[in-house]
């Protein structure tokens, strides 16, 4: 049995600490918006926040993130309305889209930290995050956007 | 408004069709559509033969399938191809909802089950989705528009040529307003008007075909991850299975020890899976299977069985002695497929000849979203959640293997993260219904990535030798191509070592060049692994070839690229395939050739479109070059630019243009996205895709040793041209035709950058 918190809630889930969280996210909370793309910390498809910071859930344990605060995609926003998400709609960013909500994760940690960035540094900050469809340079466009606002 | 336009700013060839538009402008001005304005003049537009009669269940126009309208003015359009990427989900319900005069805000799309005979061919593969259903969606639309004016009319008691329908309304000329909702019930209840009855909207009178300024139907849902895939769906009860399958296609455990497996916590059962072998058409591959509570403990579980394989007849499959046959046997006579002219005498009188060889090795699709798919076996029935491109072949192969009637199975259609062709082979769905039904419970079937790029249906690995006879002024008199690779058909029927005529009408047989001596012919290759389609199928290896040798054929007679392609093509002329020696059984993407005919003027057209977008001819500095290269496929025409820069040793591309005509373009946002990502597909085969076989079993399992072009090291600054075309000249592919010609524009501007030539994919991002 674990304790965690996730999106502001404290949540009980039968699941042991070896768990990724990854699949603790996934197959016990039932929240399907993180995605599992390579499950050895190369794609990015399972980004999320760990207290605010973008982390991949497939190479953390249930363990090491109890006490801290994970956010989700479902999470980012109350009303799915981040500057970001906002962004990757104006542009409608996706194709298939099965990577997006790491992408969107990564760049909301990214611009937090960074809040106007070069390109060169957010083409380095999105390229642990595989978009096999090729969505790059939208999703480049889109954390301008979200950054600048134009 | 989407910004995306503003963002990608074309310039350069003013033949571009998309231009700077605000959504909001169309919602505020949607012109009123009068029927009867237009019910005496010409109104139905005209329709063209297609492919689409020739597929299975072909084509279905009866908007009562398609469409339903709620009181509460809600339409809900069927989208009955599967969404992986490419905007079909959103593309043909937006032709429906434009010629309807609905508002696009106000239109909720749902998802067809996988049913052919009440929706039409449903495989969503081969480019042929909106080339095979735009007419149908114009006039699906189009009757719906008249049956709600025909209620309308009936309501108020006058003529249904005297009444508007724009933007979800009806008005009368008195100036009586009915909304969609208010006539839902009595619409839906007229008669549906047949084709040449209909008057349909003229194209100045579209607000969202044509446009490119429509979302993406799942965006919203995208963007807060509600949008659900396959492994997203749950129902009560279900386990989770992960399987150990064999190493080598055809090989099976001789035993196995599933004890520490299930002293896994949360491990309930292991099953083994009947095997297959080559041909087994879409069969699962067999293997040991462990049923868990969740993802994680059904891996765990798997890497706590002990297994002892058996490799079976391919344990001998290794890729590089493999690929020295394919070589030998590409630079020798094959089976003749094309023969125009006579090129044996135009070699022997040729002044000089010159030939190369290229070669390309397996590729595995590797979509973001690895295969997953749910099945409920019960007693009554058959229930699958699964993200395929071919929904209804799915139904039936389930059916087929589980020994019931296709009735007793429902295949529910989740989006698709990915397909390129993989998720056309329902083998992963079949796994699941086969566990379920062990197990007694709803059973997900979840590859792992190692599963993905170890077991799929891979792209062929292939040889392809060119030759060509010049004369003194060193103009091409002969050309003999021959290409060399397993073919597909060993997935589905006993191997002859032969291709087989869809292969090579992708590129091969169909070289479009004005040559007069030419042959085309096929060296024997047999598979020894499964062999499946990867988008643009055998284009990718011809349009290497021969765009490379293009390149090379330049550098040797000391020609200007661009100058060199446009000698070859010719002058502008419709090809005569009986003329000029194309076999028989040509294919033409099923297309029929007086309605989708080969056209060299359209070639050269893409070609100086993404040249001049480029700058082609301009001065650069030492280390960069530009490449060009163009393909028609998919009854498409795709050309090229690529501005490669060599930094730190690596290729990188700081700019590519690539010039589309698919005929009419009908969402030119999401053709602008789909030549977007063939430019990064594209890339990543040029650079990185390659799939290795030792002792029979592939060598690479993840992004470690198989990876794909990122966002530090893709094509920036893609620039898509699309040559505007009236509706009259028919929409082609899309979503493959772009992936060809990038990979030989690539290794043409590395020429040119250093002066290296590269021959073999994938090429390295090393120089
Ligand atoms: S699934 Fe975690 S990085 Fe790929
Ligand atoms: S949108 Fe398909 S993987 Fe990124």
């Amino acid at each position: 049995m674990a304790l965690l918190n996730i999106n502001g809630s404290d949540v009980e889930l039968q699941a042991e600490d070896a768990m990724p969280l990854l699949w603790a996210v996934r197959d016990i909370a039932g929240m399907t918006g993180t995605k599992y793309g390579c499950g050895v910390g190369l794609c990015g498809a399972c980004t999320v926040h760990i207290d605010g910071v973008a982390e991949r859930s497939c190479q953390l344990t249930v363990g090491e993130v109890t006490g801290k605060a994970i956010t989700t995609i479902e999470g980012l926003d109350p009303d799915g309305e981040h500057r970001v998400q906002q962004a990757w709609r104006e542009l409608n960013v996706p194709q298939c889209g099965f990577c997006q909500s790491g992408q969107i994760m990564q760049a909301a940690s990214f611009l937090a930290e960074k809040p106007d960035p070069s390109d060169d540094e957010i083409l380095d900050a999105m390229s642990g995050n595989v978009c096999r469809c090729g969505c790059y340079q939208r999703i480049v466009a889109a954390v301008r956007l979200a950054s600048t606002g134009s | 408004m989407l910004k995306y336009l503003e963002e990608t700013q074309v310039t350069g060839t003013g033949s571009l069709l998309v231009q700077k538009l605000s959504r909001r402008m169309f919602l505020g001005t949607g012109t009123a559509f009068a029927i009867g304005a237009f019910a005496t003049q010409a109104q139905a537009f005209p329709t063209w033969a297609t492919g689409a009669t020739a597929m299975p269940n072909g084509v279905r126009e009866d908007p009562l399938i398609f469409v339903s309208i709620d009181e509460d003015g809600t339409v809900t359009l069927v989208a009955h191809r599967s969404e992986m990427g490419t905007g079909a989900r959103t593309s043909l319900p937006m032709i429906m909802a434009d010629e309807m005069e609905a508002d696009w805000e106000r239109v909720k799309i749902i998802q067809a089950e996988g049913d052919e005979p009440k929706y039409g061919n449903q495989d969503t593969d081969g480019s042929r989705s909106l080339r095979h259903h735009i007419q149908a969606a114009r006039k699906i639309g189009g009757a719906v528009r008249h049956m709600l004016a025909a209620a309308a009319a009936d309501r108020w008691g006058v003529d249904a040529a005297t009444v508007t329908v724009a933007n979800h309304e009806v008005k009368s000329a008195s100036g009586d307003v009915l909304g969609f909702g208010d006539l839902a019930e009595a619409a839906m209840a007229m008669p549906v008007p047949a084709h040449d009855e209909v008057a349909y909207k003229s194209e100045d009178a579209f607000r969202y075909i044509g446009k490119g300024q429509v979302q993406i139907t799942d965006l919203r849902d995208i963007t807060t991850g509600d949008a659900i895939y396959g492994a997203d769906v749950s129902v009560e009860g279900m386990k989770i299975a992960v399987i150990a399958r064999p190493p080598v296609v055809g090989g099976r455990a001789l035993s196995f020890d599933a004890t520490d497996a299930l002293n896994v916590p949360g491990v309930i059962s292991v099953h083994e899976l009947p095997y297959s072998n080559i041909p087994a058409k879409f069969a699962p591959l067999g293997g040991i299977a462990v049923v868990a509570e969740n993802t994680y403990a059904a891996i765990q579980g798997r890497e706590s069985l002990i297994i002892e394989w058996e490799a079976g007849p391919h344990g001998g499959y290794n890729s590089e002695p493999f690929m020295e046959e394919m070589k030998a046997a590409a630079g020798q006579p094959g089976v003749v497929l094309r023969e125009q002219g006579d090129p044996d005498a135009a070699f022997a009188d040729a002044a000089r000849t010159f030939g190369q060889t290229y070669t390309q090795a397996h590729m595995a699709h590797i979509a973001m979203e690895p295969p997953a798919a749910l099945a409920s076996v019960t007693d009554q029935g058959i229930e699958i959640w699964a993200p395929v491109q071919s929904p209804y072949t799915t139904r039936t192969d389930v059916a087929e293997a589980m020994g019931v009637d296709p009735a007793n199975v429902k295949v529910n259609v989740t989006l698709l993260g990915g397909g390129f062709g993989r998720k056309s082979k329902a083998d992963f769905v079949t796994e699941a219904a086969l566990l379920s039904r062990e197990v007694g419970a709803p059973v997900r079937v979840q590859w792992t990535r190692e599963d993905d790029v170890r077991h799929s249906f891979y792209h062929t690995a292939s040889a392809e030798r060119i030759e060509v006879a010049l004369d003194e002024d060193g103009k091409v008199t002969g050309w003999k191509h021959n290409s060399v690779a397993p073919s597909i058909l060993s997935t589905f029927a006993p191997d002859s070592g032969q291709q087989f005529f869809i292969e090579s009408g992708m590129g091969h047989v169909d070289m479009p060049f004005d040559i007069p001596n030419v042959r085309c012919h096929n060296g024997k290759a047999m598979a020894h692994t499964r062999i499946g389609w990867f988008r643009a199928v055998s284009n990718v290896p011809r349009a290497w070839a021969i765009g490379s040798f293009v390149g090379e054929l330049a550098a040797e007679l000391g020609r200007d690229d661009r100058q060199m392609w446009l000698d070859l093509i010719g002058a502008p002329r419709s090809i005569d395939p009986v003329a000029e020696g194309y076999p028989e059984n040509f294919w033409n993407y099923g297309e029929p050739m007086d309605e989708f005919p080969i056209e060299t003027g359209r070639l050269a057209d893409v070609l100086n479109m993404a040249a001049d977008g480029i700058g082609y001819g301009k001065n650069l500095p030492e280390g960069e070059g530009i490449g060009l290269a163009v393909h028609r496929s998919f009854v498409s025409y795709v050309a090229c630019a690529a501005h490669v820069k060599v930094v730190d040793g690596n290729v990188t591309v700081p700019e590519m243009h690539l010039a589309i005509d698919c005929g009419y373009a009908a969402n030119p946002e999401r053709i602008e996205s789909q030549m977007q990502g063939a430019a990064v597909m594209g890339m990543t085969l040029a650079l990185h895709s390659g799939i290795t076989y030792r002792d029979g079993a592939v060598e690479q399992g993840n992004y470690y040793d198989y990876d794909v072009s990122r966002s530090d090291n893709y094509p920036r600054n893609v620039v898509t041209h699309i040559v505007p075309h009236p509706f009259s000249v028919h929409s082609t592919g899309v979503g493959e035709p772009g992936v060809p010609p990038v990979a030989p524009a690539i290794a043409n501007a590395l020429f040119h950058a250093t002066g290296k030539r590269k021959r073999d994919l994938p090429m390295g991002v090393e120089v």
